[in-house]
């Protein structure tokens, strides 16, 4: 009877790690912020329905991956099968073939239900590369109760006319409440984004039509003398340093009356455990100057599969179980509806519980209102709204940032920065060959 | 003539010795106290010192989120092989060059030494596309070669101060009285230079086990080593201090410790021949 009881356990023992033994193992590289290390964390859920395939995870800082995915890529290294890429790279990814076409997804997917917005961002001639796991775009956060008590009442989509004079009012230096705090960090993603999103807003852009850089025109003037003139005014002192992490531990802290960034910052902000006005925060549309776009970005975090990974069936599958809505239904049964990833299906938003998320309008609406493909008030080249999608565009903008952050300091003028940042992009588009 | 120290000068070289000290371990410490802070203490203004609400959840959850103990794993074989390594070929190079020295042997030297000028980034995708073409991408041996090679000209230059120290001449009755070239290197010279080896050791395990370019740069899942681990917790969207933190103090402390027993030794071996 031992013996059996014995033989049977061996075999089922070795049943399990032959099962494990067999199963192909694909490695995703990914960022590190709360939605992808949940996701992480329901790996038992993949696990039981696909039992052949093992999910190994390289997380990384979001710089130090955009470097390692880049080398691979660039060099077919073939080190992950699923990387987590952003709206910046896969249009530029997809045109160099960098990327297996995600237009063969399953009818249970349903591809359809993706956000418009987010599936423009994530192909490149009509062709999707890669599957938004969540999306995002910039709105305001504000203290309710700092804007009652300035006798002010936020509209739904305010004008940057009204946000200057309501920072002013929220001010208050002896109490330590700084009426507005934005990004001034150099980075073409930290206060490069911001800028370049408040712009569009202006009436500026970065290249007209014969790729020719616009920084000496007088849109952007406009934009840099207004940041730097209300900031001067109402931001904390130090702003040129300041990036989304500064901003949202000084909001946290109740030290900012309005914050104007990611939406992503609503879960946090209004968190109780971290924040200390979880409960006086309200939001609003990103401004506008009535030229008819308003100031927000649009950006993604989606998952693709590099050209030449030799697990192509096994990334796609995981990849359509990460970004399914079979998956937001298992966040929004383990931890809430408040943590499922937002800003990616259009189902999401049509459904009554997720609706009952105090950010979930106000996010959906500042998405609907980014448009990539038409991004600027005068016509432009380029794809995005807070970042023009050619391959040169990052370096070019961390270099202009840095100019930017210098007027923020105090270290030059805004027409000396504005005149360096035109002779920097025209060098360097004159270098790649557009112009 | 030595120069007279008076108790006075001696009380304020070594205020300022341990001033010098704290400053450079604040950061350190700095990160081990914010291990034990929640989140939202992390980045409290102004920050809190000592009187805070000390908590393990950090330590917790990150045990609970990764594998500490393969990052560990990594860290130590790939640290360990390329310095032990590193040794092997250096010894017999800094042996040639202190005690058989040739017309350019002093150019070489400052040859080893000016690639360690050469950033790192600018070899990155040659030697990405070696390790490709090899099949050493996220290999632990891939690493090893690599570290051992961008830290073989500091292991041969302190090797050779070392080695000069030594007298030719202990050498040269070994060779007299019938040892052969592999005898006198292990069994004469290398246990005269115990003390300038183990510091090169030290040293070079400290360099390697900090080393965050390659070793973020050449691995995905299987050999990434504690610099990855750390990696892992940074977020530019997202509070985390706390458990970067801990993250960061859970991989510094094996090295820390190495070094804290060994200081004696480490010190002793820097030191050794620099005053004349």
């Amino acid at each position: 009877m031992t013996m059996t009881i014995r033989a049977l356990m061996g075999a089922c023992a070795f049943g399990a790690f032959a099962a494990v033994a067999g199963a192909e193992t694909i490695t995703v590289a990914t960022v590190n912020n709360g939605d992808m290390i949940r996701m992480q964390g329901m790996m038992d859920a993949f696990n039981a329905k696909y039992p052949d395939i093992q999910v190994e995870w390289v997380t990384l800082e979001e710089n130090v991956l955009r470097q390692r995915v880049t080398t691979d890529i660039s060099t077919k290294g073939g080190a992950f099968d699923v990387m987590t890429i952003g709206m910046y790279e896969t249009p530029i990814w997809g045109a160099n073939g960098w990327l297996v076409p995600l237009n063969d997804l399953s009818a249970d997917y349903d591809a359809g239900d993706i956000l418009p917005a987010m599936a423009g961002g994530l192909s490149h001639d009509g062709t999707l590369y890669a599957a938004p796991f969540y999306g995002e775009s910039s709105m305001i956060m504000y203290r309710t109760d700092l804007m009652e008590k300035a006798g002010l009442e936020m509209p739904e989509a305010p004008t940057w006319t009204f946000i200057r004079e309501a920072a002013a009012a929220m001010t208050d230096r002896a109490n330590d409440i700084n009426g507005i705090c934005l990004r001034g960090k150099a980075g073409w993603g930290e206060g490069g984004a911001f800028i370049t999103a408040m712009s569009n807003s202006f009436g500026a852009r970065w290249f007209d039509m014969d790729w020719n850089a616009q920084f000496d025109t007088q849109p952007w003037k406009d934009t840099l003398e207004f940041f730097v003139g209300m900031m001067s005014e109402s931001g904390p002192a130090g702003y040129a340093t300041n990036g989304f992490n500064e901003n949202l531990s000084l909001f946290q802290q109740g030290k900012c009356g309005m914050w104007i960034d990611a939406t992503v910052a609503a879960s946090f902000v209004t968190n109780p455990n971290d924040s200390t006005v979880a409960d006086k925060v309200g939001f609003a549309l990103a401004p506008d100057n009535g030229l008819g776009k308003r100031s927000n970005w649009l950006w993604a975090w989606a998952l693709a599969i590099p050209a030449g990974t030799q697990k192509e069936a096994a990334a796609k599958t995981f990849i359509e179980w990460a970004t399914s809505k079979e998956y937001i239904e298992l966040v929004a049964e383990k931890e809430g509806w408040a943590n499922v990833p937002p800003g990616a299906r259009t189902s999401l938003y049509e459904n009554p519980n997720y609706m009952e998320v105090p950010f979930a309008k106000m996010t959906l609406d500042s998405i609907l209102s980014a448009d990539p493909n038409n991004s600027t008030v005068e016509p432009s080249p380029y794809v995005g709204v807070q970042f023009a999608a050619i391959p040169e565009f990052a370096g070019i903008a961390s270099e202009v940032s840095q100019e930017f952050s210098a007027v923020y300091a105090g270290q030059q003028t805004v027409d000396e920065a504005l005149a360096k940042a035109q002779a920097i992009t025209n060098d360097a588009m004159e270098a790649a060959g557009y112009r | 003539m030595a120069r007279a120290t008076t108790p006075r000068r001696k009380s304020i070289n070594t205020a300022l010795a341990w001033a010098v000290g704290l400053l450079i371990f604040f950061p350190i410490l700095w990160t081990i106290l914010t291990s034990f802070k929640i989140e939202a203490q992390a980045i409290n203004d102004p920050p809190l010192f000592l009187f805070f609400d000390w908590t393990l959840e950090n330590y917790a959850v990150v045990q609970e989120r990764s594998d500490y103990m393969r990052y560990l794993w990594n860290s130590i074989i790939i640290a360990g092989g390329s310095t032990l390594l590193g040794l092997i070929v250096a010894v017999p190079a800094a042996w040639s060059m202190a005690f058989v020295p040739s017309k350019r042997t002093k150019d070489i030297l400052m040859w080893m030494l000016s690639t360690k000028m050469l950033p790192a980034v600018g070899v990155l995708y040659p030697i990405y596309l070696l390790f490709i073409k090899l099949g050493l991408l996220d290999s632990r041996i891939g690493l090893v070669i690599v570290l051992m090679l961008i830290n073989l000209p500091i292991i041969v230059w302190m090797l050779y101060t070392y080695f000069r120290e030594i007298p030719g001449e202990i050498l040269e009755a070994a060779r007299m009285d019938g040892a052969t070239l592999k005898e006198e290197i292990l069994y004469v010279l290398t246990p005269m230079a115990v003390p300038g080896i183990a510091s090169t050791v030290l040293l070079n395990i400290i360099l390697a086990w900090n080393e965050a370019f390659w070793t973020l740069n050449l691995t995905a899942a299987k050999a990434a080593p504690l610099t990855a681990f750390i990696a892992s917790y940074s977020s530019p969207e997202g509070l985390f201090y706390a458990k970067l933190s801990a993250a960061s103090t859970m991989a510094i402390a094996p090295i820390l410790i190495l070094g804290w027993f060994s200081q004696k030794q480490l010190v002793r071996g820097l030191t050794f021949g620099a005053v004349k």
